[in-house]
C-alpha cells in the first residue's frame, strides 16, 4: 500500500491578539504596544495515509482537528513541519465558499472547479454528471444568488465530488442538506471507498467513524494521542472526552470488559414510568475500584442522560462481576433507546472499560406527550 | 507530490501559479463577467469609458486649453493609458485578500492569485484602450513610429511586472494594516504627478530638474520611462512646432531606438526581479493571514 498523504512533525501556532493594532495609524500612535499570545492548535503531529484508506480524526471542539484538515487541504500553512500529498485532493470544507454570487451556477461550477485545482477540460467531461448529482439542471444557468442555501451546498457538494479526487477530505458538512441528500452523499463516500481512493473525514460523531473509517486518530489539544484501529481510537476518544485526561497523559490499556449486558426479565422492554433493571456482566483481570456510567442516547445520536458515575461505585475482583442497575420511573417516552455502558477510574475519570451500545431498551407509553420526555406541566387557574 | 510546508520556496510558489493558471485566467473571465452582468452593451461599456475620456481631452486640449503641443491628446492618452495599468492593478489588489477573507480562509489555492487576476483584469482595460486609441488614431489620421512600437511588448512586461510586484505586496501588508489602502490613495495621486503623464518630461520641466540636480531622482520612478516609451511610440515625434508660437517644442527625449531597448530591457528585467521578491514577500506575511483576516 502506497503512501498518499503524509503527515510530518506538523506544528500550527496561531497568535491570539489581546489588543488589535491593526492599523498604520494605531501602530504609529501605540508603538510596541498590544499584547499577543501564541496559541499552539497542532503540536508535532505526524501520520501517513496509504492508498485506499478511510480515516477518520476524531477530537473534542478544539483540539486542532480541523486545523490539521485545512493544513492538510492548504487552506493554512503549518508553522513548522511539512504535508506531502500524491495526487488531486478534493476538499469538502466549507461548500462554496468560492462560488461568485452574480455568476449562474454554470459558471460556477467551472470556477469552482478550477479553484479546487482541476482544469476546465476536466470539468467539461463530467458537467452532466455533476449537474444530475445536484438535481439542478432546471435552474443551472440562474445566477447562484438565487439558489437557496440548500441548492448551494448541493452543487458545492456535486463538484467536489465529481471531479475525480484521489483524495478526499471531508470535515462535517455532512451535516448538511436533508436527510436524503446525507443519504446520497454517505453513498458516494461508500463508493469512493470502493473505488480504493483515499478519504481523510473529520467529525465529533463517533457513530459515523464507526459506520465509514477504517482507522481512527484522536487528537486532543492539538496533540496525536492515539490513531489506529477504530474501537480503540473511539474508547481512547471517550476517554479524554469524559475525563478531560490531561494532554499528553497516555491512555491505559482497559482494566475493565464490559462482558454482557442483560435483562434479567428477558425484555429490554419497560413501560414508561416502570422499573428497567439491567444486569452488566463486568470481567477485570485486577482488583479495581471504579464508577459505572450508563449513556442513553436516541437513534438520532442525541445524549438523553449519562448518569453520575461518582453516585454509581463498583468493586470488581479479579474475574467476573455481575452488577445490577436498576432504572426506575423511566420518564422516557416511547421509542428505542442506545445504551452505552462504562467504567470509569473515579479519581481521573479514566476509562476503564467502555461498551457501545451495550442493549437497546424500548420504550412503551400510552400517553398522548411528545418528545423525549414527558414534562409534567399542571395547569393552574386561579 | 504536493507538498505543504511552512514556507514554500520561491522555486515551489512559481511552480504553483504555473499549475493554477487556469483558476488565474478563470477568476479574471468571472471578475469582467460579474462587472459587465446585467448591461445590454456589455463589455461594450469599458471601450465607451476611454473613448469618451479621449473624446473630452481632445475637446480640452485642442479646442479650449490651447498648450501649443499638436494633437497632444494623443500624447496625454498614451502616458494614460500606462498609467491606469498601473493605478488599476495596485489599488484594485490592494485591498484583495482582505476583501476575499471567506475565500482565503476556506479555499487552498495560491492567494497571489487574487492580486493577480485583478491585476489581470486591469490587463484587460489596457488591451481595450489601446484598441480604442488605435481606432482614434486610424480616425484623425496619425501614425505611430513603428519602429517604437515593436519596443512595447518589452515596455508591457516592465510595466505588468512592476504593477504585479507592487499589487502583491500591498495586498499582504493591507491584511496586517488596513489603512494602508487609504494611504495608497494618496500615494498613487502623488505619484501620478511625478510622472509625466499630463505634462510633457522634455518640454515642462527637464530643464529645472537638470538645473536641481535631481533628474536621476526622478527617474528612480519606473513607470516614467515605460510612460515615455508609450509616448514615444504613439505620439512619435519627438520635437514639434507650436501651434500657437510656431517654435520648435521638445516633447519628448531624443533617446534613439537602441537606448528605448536598452531602458527597457532592462526594466523588464529589474521588474522580474522585484516580482520574484514580492512573492517572497508574500510567502513571509502569508502565514500569519489566518489570525488576522
Amino acid at each position: 500500500m502506497s503512501e498518499v498523504i503524509a503527515v510530518d512533525g506538523v506544528s500550527k501556532r496561531f497568535k491570539i491578539h489581546h489588543e488589535r493594532h491593526n492599523s498604520l495609524k494605531e501602530r504609529i500612535l501605540h508603538p510596541g504596544a498590544g499584547s499577543t499570545e501564541l496559541f499552539e492548535a497542532l503540536r508535532d503531529v505526524s501520520f501517513s495515509v496509504g492508498e485506499g484508506e478511510t480515516v477518520g480524526i476524531l477530537g473534542h471542539n478544539g483540539s486542532g482537528k480541523s486545523t490539521l484538515l485545512k493544513c492538510v487541504c492548504g487552506v493554512l500553512q503549518p508553522s513548522a513541519g511539512q504535508i506531502r500529498l500524491r495526487g488531486s485532493l478534493a476538499a469538502l470544507l466549507e461548500l462554496g465558499a468560492g462560488f461568485q454570487h452574480e455568476l449562474s451556477g454554470r459558471d460556477n461550477v467551472y470556477l469552482y472547479g478550477s479553484m479546487l485545482g482541476f482544469s476546465r477540460k476536466r470539468v467539461d467531461q463530467i458537467f452532466d454528471d455533476i449537474v444530475d448529482f445536484s438535481e439542478l439542471a432546471h435552474f443551472i444557468d440562474t445566477p447562484v444568488k438565487f439558489y437557496s442555501s440548500g441548492m448551494y451546498v448541493r452543487l458545492a457538494f456535486a463538484v467536489a465530488v465529481n471531479v475525480d479526487p484521489d483524495i478526499l477530505v471531508v470535515d462535517e458538512v455532512l451535516a448538511v442538506g436533508d436527510e436524503r441528500f446525507q443519504a446520497k452523499c454517505i453513498d458516494r463516500i461508500r463508493t469512493f471507498q470502493r473505488e480504493g481512493r483515499t478519504i481523510l473525514l473529520v467529525t465529533h460523531q463517533a457513530d459515523t467513524v464507526k459506520a465509514i473509517c477504517d482507522r481512527a486518530i484522536v487528537l486532543d489539544h492539538g496533540l496525536k494521542v492515539a490513531d489506529g484501529e477504530v474501537g480503540e481510537g473511539l474508547r481512547i476518544f471517550r476517554e479524554h472526552l469524559l475525563g478531560g485526561a490531561a494532554p499528553g497523559s497516555t491512555p491505559s490499556a482497559p482494566a475493565v470488559r464490559i462482558e454482557a449486558v442483560s435483562a434479567p426479565s428477558g425484555s429490554f422492554e419497560v413501560r414508561h414510568g416502570g422499573q428497567l433493571d439491567l444486569e452488566v456482566d463486568l470481567v477485570s483481570d485486577q482488583a479495581v475500584s471504579g464508577n459505572l456510567v450508563i449513556e442513553v442516547y436516541t437513534r438520532s445520536g442525541l445524549l438523553v442522560s449519562r448518569n453520575d458515575a461518582q453516585a454509581a461505585p463498583v468493586d470488581l475482583a479479579p474475574g467476573a462481576t455481575r452488577v445490577t442497575v436498576g432504572l426506575s420511573d423511566v420518564p422516557l417516552l416511547d421509542g428505542v433507546y442506545d445504551v452505552n455502558v462504562g467504567v470509569v477510574d473515579p479519581q481521573g475519570g479514566t476509562v476503564l472499560g467502555w461498551r457501545e451500545k451495550a442493549a437497546a431498551i424500548q420504550v412503551i407509553y400510552d400517553g398522548r406527550a411528545g418528545g423525549v420526555v414527558a414534562l409534567d406541566a399542571a395547569v393552574t387557574q386561579w | 507530490m504536493r507538498v505543504v510546508s511552512a514556507r514554500p520556496s520561491l522555486r515551489a510558489r512559481l511552480r504553483n501559479l504555473a499549475e493554477r493558471r487556469e483558476l488565474l485566467t478563470g477568476m479574471i473571465t468571472s471578475d469582467i463577467r460579474i462587472k459587465y452582468k446585467g448591461s445590454a452593451l456589455g463589455i461594450f461599456w469599458s471601450m465607451l469609458s476611454p473613448a469618451l475620456t479621449l473624446a473630452t481631452y481632445y475637446l480640452v486640449f485642442s479646442v479650449f486649453l490651447k498648450n501649443g503641443i499638436p494633437n497632444f491628446v494623443v500624447y496625454l492618452f498614451a502616458g494614460l493609458v500606462v498609467w491606469n495599468l498601473f493605478q488599476g492593478g495596485v489599488s484594485s489588489s490592494t485591498g484583495v485578500i482582505v476583501d476575499r477573507a471567506g475565500l482565503v480562509k476556506k479555499v487552498s489555492f495560491p492567494r497571489e492569485i487574487l492580486a493577480l487576476s485583478n491585476i489581470g483584469a486591469a490587463v484587460i482595460y489596457f488591451l481595450i484602450q489601446l484598441g480604442v486609441l488605435a481606432v482614434f488614431l486610424l480616425i484623425i489620421g496619425h501614425a505611430p513610429a513603428w519602429g517604437f512600437v515593436a519596443v512595447l511588448p518589452l515596455a508591457f512586461l516592465a510595466l505588468y511586472f512592476l504593477t504585479a510586484a507592487v499589487g502583491i505586496v500591498m495586498s499582504a501588508v493591507t491584511v496586517y494594516l488596513r489603512d494602508v489602502r487609504h494611504l495608497m490613495d494618496v500615494v498613487l495621486q502623488l505619484w501620478f504627478w511625478l510622472s509625466p503623464v499630463v505634462y510633457s518630461y522634455e518640454n515642462s520641466i527637464a530643464a529645472p530638474l537638470r538645473r536641481h540636480g535631481l533628474t536621476a531622482l526622478y527617474f528612480l520612478n519606473p513607470v516614467t520611462p515605460i510612460i515615455i516609451t508609450f509616448q514615444r511610440a504613439f505620439y512619435a515625434a519627438p520635437v514639434v512646432r507650436s501651434t500657437t508660437t510656431g517654435l520648435a517644442l521638445h516633447v519628448l527625449p531624443s533617446w534613439s531606438l537602441g537606448e528605448f531597448v536598452v531602458i527597457n530591457a532592462g526594466l523588464a528585467v529589474g521588474s522580474f526581479i522585484l516580482f520574484l521578491l514580492a512573492l517572497v514577500v508574500f510567502g513571509r506575511l502569508e502565514g500569519n493571514f489566518e489570525s488576522e483576516l
